[in-house]
């Protein structure tokens, strides 16, 4: 592979991340879905470039059912919940946007200190989209623990999958039967995502978790 | 000889499983019969193996190895002479623990609570001196903890019991973790539990300071080593009276067992504080156990007691050979060593005897508690003269066994000032002098529980119809006091197998082993002191009868006078002395403190003619200055766990990547 494409592949894993850090501090729910979306698309072109300079033509399969899948289903039936339920309103985090993005930088930081050089020997493709694809992991852990809302924890758990796929991406030698059973279990997730948002949003009327932490049993 | 025992423990399980038929309902029953039949010979069986072992001296280990247990590990036993010296304690009194439960099961309204596990306990018991590697070790040291559980809380209807089986589970729990945890430094990294590979290994100071430190909790808490003995008398009592015979005569020997494997045997390593600490231990041991006992009202908690101070009479021996040996000094460890494992033989006999009368007491009154007891002397006249010899043996009368052994003792305890440090020099006197103390106590203890539970007049109507017991119940109790007066009479019979046991142990015979002679024992040869029970004994019968013919001859007269006119017009039998009375000497002197004894006159109001009262209420501080903190640090650390039950998601979440990101942080930093 050439150096271009190195660096081209280089830059699609970081705006995979760029974009992860738009997600810690958007505030409104439909920008957040729309970030999403272009995560997504942005991991697609990771995919394809990755098909097309490596010569590996299952990687174009790969692509195709992210951008279905987790560029326009998941992002349009998100929009419709939020359209049914009646959430526009701007989401609250739990942690301040300063010090959340003090955090995933820290974060990001661990995971380079973490991969590179534990991978010493890898092709250096791989070693640096390892730590990107493990900043966007962590990233996305990050965000479902800093905020309050149910939809923006599944974005966020949505978010963290496609670490998991930008790192199978950048391995070489990841089968598709994988992905395939990957992206299946996203949509299976997420169908069971959308039925808890219903059922809780019909009990409480509010997708808002301490709702239910008030809910849950016995307490002291 | 391994494959015989090997035999009969399995044959012990399949009895077990026959024990396991036993309808619920009064009495033995075909199946009790069966179970407690065939335990006895097969503990006979076992017995004879061992005496077969000791007395053919030849004292090589014989090992065998079995295919079974855990994957990386082999099960491995041996026998040696330490193992069949204590197979012989086991079984000897297990087989008269059987016959026992003959004639005791007959009387108790549950007994197919007790048959499943009786012989359960036994094959534990006699898998543990077998025992040569840790993993089976633990198995077998977890069969005999838990199957005494279930027997201890056969009786479960009562609250005390379970109260009782609770803290014994408790403790039990923690003195195996502990042993687990002395095993696994033992084994060190290599990780081979074998015995023979633990053996090979030097442990560094720190390793073997804390190998001994989790044995004697481990083992010790087992045994009843103050301050982990709070559990000792209430379960021990708890249980049926065979197995209470059990539990203290031979359960308590087999953490002896453990002890000197481990510390005389595995580890081998000896420093003078540790033998310092173990002096100390076993002084407390013998001294807060003997007081205990003299003021308890209940006759089996007061044996249980009782053993509490007799382990700490064996500790005391212990920690001397252990300073001895620290010392270089091995043929006086040697001594040491003898005289413990001989007081932990003679304890098992006149200890399990001591509970089997007790047992025959309750079976034909219906009481415990001293204050109902009395007169039985007139109903039960072989009870009473068995349990008068066990009583005798107990307070170290000569010429029983007991004698015997603490005399052993006390020459070890003379040969102290040869150690050099000044530390032990002070303490040994310091240890004879509490050992002298606790031997005192005990024969005023045993004063007062034969005297108000045989003599005087009965003092309830229980007492007074109290019938004979079983010939199956009055058999084994007759052959254990045969056993003492005989070991007593002639200590050669157990001292000569026991000397290659401590040659094994130390490397060298004990101090003049050529001094133990059938007749005369002079173990310390330049101090010139020697004793022979037999000579003693026929002195004593000798003059006995001297006095007699000078009655009969001499002052032939017989005057019939009222008895006891002066100081005993009342015949009623609350003019006696009560156990509380008797007791209330000892109860004032240390009672405050050690104690925790507060007396209550309640004294009506002048004019009124209800009776004054007097009450004596009691506790043992040990609880709370030992186990209240403890359990209260354990309340606190879950009550304070508890809350991460409470988490909201985002903080389930949270810790979750808290944790991971600090590991992750971990293998930056480590790398």
């Amino acid at each position: 592979m050439s150096t271009l494409g190195y660096d081209i592949a280089h830059l699609l894993d970081g705006a995979v991340l760029l974009f992860s850090f738009m997600l810690l501090y958007q505030r409104r729910m439909s920008g957040l879905i729309s970030v999403f979306a272009l995560q997504s698309v942005t991991l697609a072109v990771v995919a394809a470039w990755g098909a097309y300079t490596r010569h590996a033509p299952h990687l174009y399969a790969s692509a195709a059912i992210v951008v279905v899948v987790k560029a326009v289903l998941i992002p349009v039936a998100l929009h419709k919940i939020m359209t049914r339920l009646g959430i526009h309103r701007t989401v609250d985090a739990a942690m301040s946007i300063g010090s959340s993005m003090i955090a995933g930088a820290s974060l990001v930081a661990l995971s380079i200190m973490l991969v590179l050089p534990v991978t010493f020997a890898s092709a250096a493709l791989t070693r640096e989209s390892l730590a990107l694809a493990l900043s966007t992991v962590l990233l996305g852990l990050l965000m479902m623990i800093t905020r309050r809302n149910a939809v923006t924890q599944v974005i966020g758990f949505m978010s963290l999958e496609n670490g998991l796929i930008l790192a199978a991406v950048g391995v070489e030698g990841m089968p598709l039967v994988v992905e395939m059973s990957i992206a299946f279990s996203v949509m299976v997730a997420f169908i069971i995502f959308g039925i808890f948002f219903f059922q809780i949003r019909e009990r409480f009327d509010s997708l808002d978790l301490p709702y239910l932490e008030s809910f849950r049993g016995e307490r002291r | 000889m391994l494959t015989t025992l090997l035999t009969t423990i399995a044959l012990l399980f399949v009895l077990a499983a026959v024990g396991a038929t036993a309808r619920p309902g009064h009495g033995n029953g075909f199946a009790g019969t069966v179970v407690y039949v065939g335990t006895m010979g097969l503990c006979a069986v076992n017995a004879v193996t061992a005496v077969l072992f000791l007395t053919a001296g030849t004292g090589d280990a014989v090992g065998l190895v079995l295919p079974i247990g855990p994957p990386w590990q082999a099960t491995h036993l041996s026998l040696d002479g330490l193992s069949a010296f204590f197979l012989l304690i086991v079984n000897g009194v297990g087989a008269m623990a059987a016959l026992y439960g003959i004639g005791y099961g007959r009387h108790e309204e549950e007994p197919a609570r007790v048959l499943p596990f009786f012989p359960v306990f036994l094959a534990g018991m006699n898998l543990v001196p077998l025992a040569a590697d840790a993993f089976s070790f633990l198995v077998a040291w977890e069969f005999m903890s838990l199957s005494s559980w279930f027997l201890v809380l056969s009786s479960h209807r009562r609250h005390e019991t379970r109260r009782a089986a609770l803290v014994y589970l408790v403790m039990a729990a923690i003195g195996t973790a502990a042993l687990i945890a002395a095993f696994g430094v033992l084994a060190g990294v290599s990780g081979d539990y074998g015995f023979a590979a633990i053996r090979l290994r030097s442990l560094g100071p720190l390793e073997a300071g804390a190998v001994m430190a989790l044995v004697l909790i481990g083992a010790g808490s087992k045994a009843g080593v103050a301050p982990l003995h709070a559990w000792l008398p209430l379960a021990h009592p708890a249980a049926p009276s065979h197995v209470s015979a059990l539990m203290s005569g031979v359960m308590t020997k087999v953490a002896v067992y453990a002890i000197v494997r481990v510390l005389f045997d595995l580890s081998g390593e000896a420093v003078w504080w540790w033998g310092l600490l173990m002096l100390g231990l076993g002084c407390a041991t013998a001294g807060v156990g003997v007081l205990y006992a003299v003021v308890e009202r209940d006759l089996k908690t007061l044996l249980a007691y009782s053993t509490v101070e007799n382990i700490g009479l064996i500790m005391i021996g212990l920690g001397l050979a252990m300073a001895f040996k620290a010392n270089g000094l091995t043929a006086l460890a040697g001594l040491a060593l003898l005289a413990a494992l001989f007081h932990a033989l003679n304890h098992s006999l006149y200890k399990s005897m001591l509970f089997f009368g007790a047992g025959a007491v309750l079976v034909s009154t219906g009481h415990r508690d001293l204050e109902r007891l009395g007169g039985l002397i007139r109903k039960m006249p072989i009870t009473s003269s068995v349990f008068l010899v066990g009583c005798i043996s107990i307070s170290a009368l000569p010429p029983l066994n007991g004698f015997a052994s603490e005399w052993l003792l006390l020459q070890a305890i003379l040969s102290g000032p040869q150690m050099s440090q000044w530390g032990l020099k002070l303490a040994v006197p310091v240890a004879g002098a509490a050992l002298v103390l606790a031997t005192a106590l005990a024969g005023a203890c045993f004063v007062r529980a034969f005297g108000i539970t045989f003599l005087g007049r009965p003092r309830s109507p229980e007492a007074a119809s109290a019938l004979r017991v079983d010939v199956a119940m009055r058999i084994p109790m007759v052959i254990l006091a045969v056993a003492c007066v005989l070991v007593g009479l002639l200590p050669v019979l157990a001292l000569t197998p026991l000397t290659p046991v401590v040659h094994g142990l130390m490397g060298t015979s004990p101090v003049a082993a050529e001094g133990i002679t059938w007749l005369w024992l002079s173990p310390v040869a330049e101090r010139a002191s020697s004793y022979s029970g037999l000579v003693l004994f026929l002195t004593v019968a000798v003059m006995a009868m001297m006095t007699l013919l000078i009655k009969r001859f001499v002052s032939g007269r017989i005057r019939r006078t009222p008895a006891w006119d002066c100081g005993f017009p009342d015949p009623s039998p609350s003019t006696q002395y009560t156990a509380a009375s008797f007791a209330q000497p000892i109860r004032r002197m240390f009672g405050t403190h050690l104690f925790g004894a507060r007396e209550m006159v309640d004294m009506p109001d002048p004019g009124d003619s209800a009776p004054a009262r007097f009450s004596v209420e009691m506790k043992d501080p040990i609880w709370a200055w030992f186990y209240r903190p403890v359990v209260k640090f354990i309340g606190w650390t879950t009550e304070s766990t508890n809350a991460f039950q409470f988490l909201t998601i985002r903080e389930y979440l949270g810790l979750m990547f808290g944790v991971l990101v600090l590991l992750l942080m971990l293998v930056v930093v480590i790398r």
